[in-house]
Parts: structure tokens; C-alpha cells; sequence
């Protein structure tokens, strides 16, 4: 019985390419992985935003309307409904200028629990450093 | 000997970082290593069916077709990416899989090491 931690580091911008759409997915595709493994063994991951990714995390995104494609903000949502650990970094944030009630977080109104954390980068680089893989996307 | 595991999220054609991710699990293989190459985006193109070999582009699938051979190398197409971009598993290479992306991060449950290579 083990648990591996994955890390899932997003620093590209969305939409410009594909890459933070599959970070997210990746993520959230960790609830799944038991079907692959022995009995008790698990992936633990941590979703992090650092330098231009944290913008993925915006509210009121218009994929949908726009692009006819599912929104990044929604797939933050979703992280957050599943309750995976989700990072933003502080100093990249207000580097753009933003704040807490620019991006998502929480995703009360579909039943999450968990909180976006909005945190220096040193926090997250303690994450990177407790995990067994990175994945930078 | 070990196990490696490569993500790759980019294009056979428009890019050369497929051209590494299986330059490199060739020489893993040869040096007895096992391979998990995972494609995801535009990756996926690599094991569409009835690519043409020009001098012009990449042209991977006789590397990849002995890599196979070997035993010790499994190549994974996402299924989502691959579908969206028009390939079915009808229109996949024999010998590569399709599944999910829990593939992929249960690979990494068990890899020695990991090389994600993302998207352009």
C-alpha cells in the first residue's frame, strides 16, 4: 500500500494552447487511477498556479459563449468539488494586479467544500519538493 | 533495471520534441529499461493509421513499430485527445493503446522516473 504525490504545476496562459486544459484534466483524472492499481495504493496530486497560469484561474471566464468550449474556471471548480489541494501563487497573483476575489475560489454552488489557496511561492515550492513526480504543463 | 515514463503533448509534425521522447525510449530500451510513452494533445497523431513517410516531416512509426516489438515498451494514445481530433481506435496503429488519462498518472505510481514533456 502506497500513496505517490503528483505534483501538477500550470505556468502556461489559457487558451493560447491546449496545455493548462490538460494539466486540469490530468488532475482530475487522479480520481480514477485506483482501476489501475493493487488495493490501497493511490495518487495523491496537488494542482499549483505559478507566473502567467494563475490567470486559468479568472472568474467569469467565456470560453463557453465565446469558443464553445468548456472554461478553465470550470475545470477549477471541479478540481475544487473533488476536493483536490489547489494552489495559487501570492506573488505571481498580485503581480498581475489581482486579487482573491479576481479567480475562483471555491465552488460552492456545485456542492465543493474545499478552498482555492492563495499562497507564497515558498509554500508551494515545499510541495514540489514533498512530491514523488512533477509535472510541469 | 528500470522503468521510465515519458508524457509527451506534442505534434509529430510542426515539432521535434516526439522526435526525442522516442529517440529517447529507444535508447532506454536498449539499455534494458521499460518504457511507458504516454501521448496526450496533439501527441496523439503519432499512432494515427496511414502516415506517409516523406523526407520533409518526422516519420516515426518504424522506431516506434520495433520499440513495440521489443516488450518493453507500451505507447498509450489519450482517448479523449485522440477522439477529438478524429482518431478513433479503428484509426490507431495496432500495438498502441487507448485508455484514459488515469493511465498515464498510474504509470507514474509505479515509474522510476517521469520526463512530462508538455504541449508546444
Amino acid at each position: 500500500m502506497a500513496i505517490k504525490k503528483i505534483a501538477f504545476i500550470v505556468e502556461k496562459l489559457p487558451y493560447k494552447s491546449e496545455t493548462s486544459r490538460l494539466a486540469l484534466t490530468h488532475t482530475i483524472a487522479s480520481q480514477t487511477v485506483e482501476i489501475h492499481l493493487e488495493d490501497g495504493d493511490n495518487v495523491e496530486p496537488v494542482l499549483a498556479f505559478v507566473g502567467e497560469g494563475v490567470l486559468n484561474c479568472l472568474k467569469n471566464q467565456k470560453a463557453l459563449e465565446l469558443y464553445g468550449v468548456s472554461s478553465l474556471e470550470a475545470h477549477v471548480k471541479n478540481a475544487l468539488l473533488l476536493d483536490l489541494r489547489v494552489l495559487v501563487c501570492k506573488e505571481d497573483l498580485e503581480g498581475f494586479g489581482l486579487t482573491e476575489d479576481s479567480i475562483v475560489m471555491d465552488a460552492e454552488e456545485i456542492g465543493g467544500e474545499v478552498t482555492t489557496q492563495v499562497v507564497p511561492y515558498e509554500e508551494i515550492q515545499q510541495d514540489l519538493e514533498a512530491a514523488d513526480h512533477l509535472m510541469f504543463f | 533495471m528500470g522503468k521510465i515514463t515519458i508524457g509527451c503533448f506534442s505534434s509529430l509534425v510542426g515539432s521535434m520534441s516526439l522526435d526525442f521522447a522516442v529517440k529517447l525510449s529507444e535508447a532506454a530500451v536498449k539499455k534494458g529499461h521499460e518504457v511507458d510513452l504516454w501521448l496526450s494533445g496533439n501527441g496523439t497523431m503519432l499512432g494515427k493509421k496511414g502516415q506517409s513517410k516523406f523526407r520533409d516531416y518526422s516519420y516515426l512509426m518504424d522506431t516506434v513499430t520495433e520499440l513495440i516489438k521489443s516488450g518493453k515498451f507500451k505507447i498509450t494514445n489519450c482517448e479523449a485527445c485522440a477522439k477529438a481530433r478524429g482518431i478513433s481506435r479503428e484509426d490507431t496503429v495496432e500495438g498502441f493503446g487507448v485508455a484514459s488519462m488515469d493511465w498515464y498518472l498510474a504509470s507514474a505510481f509505479s515509474t522510476d522516473r517521469i520526463l512530462h514533456i508538455g504541449g508546444e
